[in-house]
């Protein structure tokens, strides 16, 4: 099965062509086409994944390339797949959604006067992102990584005539772009100095040193600006809240599984190129991000605003996880997220079909009237709330475990931990604001409430079968320290600042929580907190320079290296102690005070809003960065169009005007050359001519005696001129 | 009869032939004017040759003139009718066409 994987991706792209071209005459306009691709698609993904399953083999790896295009001698583009664990997880998190997205499309769009478009987009954007996961080379990613943006254009603005959407649609593009070109430069630097493009030959050559130090660091960090773009992170997540223009089933696909999915799995393809430093500006990053995008969340009263903003949050664990080192933390956050998510805008989805508004403020009471779709949200919930037994908490809790053993090591950065500790609070609190004021008390909305009623059942099988992968047991059983998830999906060694480490993934790793490896640590400890007081850099064997200091323990050099080991692990031991017992009670804790405010009426809503009047409207203004982004970076472009404008206008212009009229002014000299010496010359020769043949004809006079009489005459005077 | 005698009798017969040629107006009589240059020239021809080199050069030089004037004579009597049919006379001061 794992050999035919390239069909994977071509199967949605034959059937967006057909869709777009012919969807319209084809039987109900062609959504069983893109339905029968996808699913075949999600067939062949559960193929490969009990492929890679039965290996169980955190090394597995299946390669294929094939030479595409050859430059000289110098340079060859490779065409290929590459499928290991995480691919193979990816693949069946994106064909899953999506086919669940295709599934709940088909009730959600119906009668809609573009719906073969809607599905053939669907297709270009599956294939996009499968052809996303399964690219071997950063040519490729790059490639698809731009079609996804344009099929996540083309989604966001299906509804077009809208004029909120078709703005939305050109912003998720403009910041995409954004991202994209720091993506290119750090592609373009790594090409240049490696001259490879293929993830295994690149680190290969970073790990001989051809990319290293600053230079290495700026790469990395470009390649994240991708994944910021893409994944809304903190300066570009602007994008996200208003993509919910689009049809909801396209913002769950673009939420869940593909689009934010591909930034976070960027990071975590190319993981190990990063240096500490990189580490260090993704983690704070995703930090950033998951704090603001929370305390928006907090404030909004739109049902879609509030999960695209929790989104955006959930994305910034995700990156935060990968930037402590939690390298298993955030992509499974990233496939648990995917499943509950997904399901959160399917329920919403759900909730806005049946009562025709998005508004929380005309909702209530829904429970009764809808019960599939509040029980599978209410799982869902549970579950991004961080509640144990649910996904979210398992891999929430690797998150919080990997920031705190971060914060450990290096108590600089003790704050990333608090503040996402302190997040996922919020989380809880505004995820079951969200549902108590959609599906519990009384309807503030008779008329829409009378209305309300169960979705279609292709609405919600989609739910239901969402919910159920809500759960943790799915990633891991209770009953064993480690799941397969953590079993397989490893931390790659880093090959930044080392010479020639084999890839060694560490056995002793404890709920997944790898410790960076140590030189990270030490390098980060070194580079940013200059006393270097922390136990580790302290320790003679590691340090940022060394190159023995690779490994991760696996093959300890000495007793020292076996001990450092051993505290490594103590120490995952503890955060992951920590973090779960601290996690646990403040999602409690937000759930209890959501109920305490919205549910039981303790505390009055509107009573704490005015009290704290400034903060709320700062918050529900979304922290102003669309009007700082407006008066800043658009208003700088317009203040920077304009005065290049009156530079053409006046300069340019200017200028081009000057020379039209030195160019004027020239040919004028030159007419009047022409016409007086040049004309003058011919006229004068002619008149001259003229006035010399009216004085010579007079010579002939046309008669005869004349002729005859200079003849004789002449001929007298050579007589005499020769007599004499 | 001498050399001398001839000349002078050819250039008395040169001067009424130029006189008529410039004074005449008819076409006809210049024409006969011309003649009479010819034949001015004719006995100089045969004149010189005669008393000068003891060769028959000039005598037949003088056939060929009269042959040529004979010819010229039919040329210019058909140009003179050709004058005449066009403009009705043959007056060579009426021949001032190619006056400038």
């Amino acid at each position: 099965m794992i050999r035919y994987a390239y069909i994977i991706p071509l199967l949605p792209l034959a059937s967006f062509f057909i869709n777009i071209a012919v969807g319209k005459r084809l039987p109900r306009k062609g959504d069983w086409l893109s339905l029968a691709t996808i699913l075949a698609c999600l067939a062949m993904s559960v193929g490969i994944f009990l492929e890679v399953f039965r290996a169980y083999d955190p090394n597995f790896k299946y390669h294929v390339v094939t030479p595409w295009l050859t430059v000289g001698d110098r340079f060859t583009l490779n065409v290929g797949i590459l499928v290991d664990n995480i691919t193979a997880v990816m693949l069946l998190v994106v064909t899953g959604v999506s086919t669940l997205v295709h599934l709940f499309s088909i009730g959600y769009m119906h009668g809609d006067p573009r719906y073969n478009r809607f599905f053939a987009y669907l297709s270009i954007f599956s294939f996009s992102m499968l052809g996303l996961v399964l690219s071997e080379s950063f040519f490729f990613i790059y490639v698809f990584w731009e079609l996804v943006g344009l099929s996540s254009y083309l989604l966001i603005g299906f509804w077009f005539e809208k004029k909120s959407a078709a703005d939305a649609c050109k912003k998720a593009f403009i910041a995409n772009r954004v991202g994209d070109f720091g993506f290119l430069i750090g592609t373009l630097i790594i090409f240049v100095t490696c001259g490879v493009l293929g993830y295994d030959q690149v680190f290969q050559a970073i790990g001989e040193g051809k990319l290293s130090g600053t230079l290495l660091t700026i790469a990395g960090i470009g390649i994240f600006c991708g994944a910021i773009g893409k994944s809304a992170q903190f300066p570009l997540h602007v994008w996200l809240p208003d993509a919910m223009e689009g049809p909801t089933p396209v913002s769950a696909l673009i939420h869940a599984a593909t689009m934010v999915a591909a930034g976070v799995y960027l990071v975590g393809r190319v993981y190990p190129m990063f240096t500490p430093d990189a580490f260090l500006f993704i983690a704070y990053i995703g930090f950033i991000t998951l704090f603001i995008a929370a305390t928006i969340a907090l404030t909004q009263n739109d049902i879609k605003k509030v999960l695209a903003y929790s989104t955006c949050s959930q994305l910034g664990y995700m990156i935060m996880g990968l930037g402590v080192g939690g390298y298993t933390a955030g992509l499974a956050h990233l496939t648990t997220h995917a499943a509950f998510k997904a399901c959160l805008f399917l329920g919403s989805g759900s909730v806005i079909h049946a009562v025709h508004s998005q508004d929380l403020r005309e909702m209530g009471g829904l429970r009764k009237k809808m019960p599939i779709t509040f029980v599978t949200f209410l799982i869902a919930t549970l579950a991004i709330a961080g509640v144990p037994g649910f996904s979210g908490f398992f891999s929430k809790d690797m998150i919080l475990a990997a920031a705190l053993e971060f914060g450990m090591k290096n108590p600089h950065h003790y704050i990333l931990f608090f503040g996402a500790l302190f997040t996922a609070g919020m989380t809880a609190f505004y995820m079951f604001r969200l549902v108590i004021l959609t599906f519990f008390g009384a309807p503030k909305d008779h008329h829409k409430y009378d209305h309300a009623h169960e979705s279609p059942p292709n609405m919600w099988v989609p739910l239901v079968v969402l919910a159920i992968f809500s759960f943790s047991f799915w990633f891991k059983s209770p009953f064993v320290e480690k799941g397969w998830f953590q079993t397989l999906i490893t931390k790659p060694a880093t090959v930044a600042n080392i010479a020639r480490s084999p890839a060694a993934p560490a056995p002793m790793e404890h709920a997944a929580v790898m410790a960076p490896a140590p030189e990270v640590v030490s390098a980060v400890s070194h580079g940013t907190s200059a006393p270097a007081g922390t136990p580790h850099a302290a320790s003679p064997a590691v340090h940022g320079e060394s190159p023995e200091g690779a490994s991760h323990g696996e093959t300890p050099a000495g007793a020292a290296r076996g001990a450092e080991a051993e505290h490594e692990a103590h120490l995952a031991h503890k955060a992951h102690a920590y973090a779960m017992y601290s996690s646990v009670a403040v999602g409690a804790l937000g759930i209890f005070l959501a109920f305490v405010v919205y549910s039981l009426g303790w505390i009055d809503p509107v009573r704490v809003m005015s009290a704290l009047k400034p903060l709320h409207t700062f918050l529900q203004n979304k922290w102003y960065f669309d009007e700082l982004y407006e008066a800043t970076v658009i208003g700088g472009s317009k203040a920077l169009s304009r005065g290049l404008a009156w530079f053409d206008l006046h300069v340019v212009d200017g200028l081009v005007n000057l020379a039209a009229q030195l160019g004027v002014f020239v040919s004028f000299l030159v007419g009047k050359f022409d016409n007086y010496v040049v004309d003058g010359a011919v006229n004068g020769l002619a008149s001259a001519t003229i006035g010399g043949g009216s004085i010579l004809r007079r010579l002939q006079t046309g008669k005869l005696h004349h002729y005859v009489f200079v003849l004789a005459g002449g001929a007298l005077v050579i007589f005499l001129i020769k007599a004499f | 009869m001498t050399l001398d005698k001839l000349l002078v009798i050819a250039a008395a017969l040169f001067c009424c032939g130029l006189y008529t040629v410039i004074t005449r107006r008819n076409a006809v009589a210049v024409l006969m004017g011309v003649e009479l240059i010819l034949n001015a020239t004719n006995i100089n021809f045969v004149a010189f040759s005669f008393f000068l080199h003891r060769m028959m050069g000039g005598q037949i030089f003088a056939v060929f003139v009269i042959v040529l004037a004979a010819a010229e004579a039919a040329v210019a009597l058909a140009i003179f009718l050709r004058m005449f049919s066009t403009t009705g006379t043959v007056e060579v001061d009426a021949a001032n066409e190619l006056k400038g």
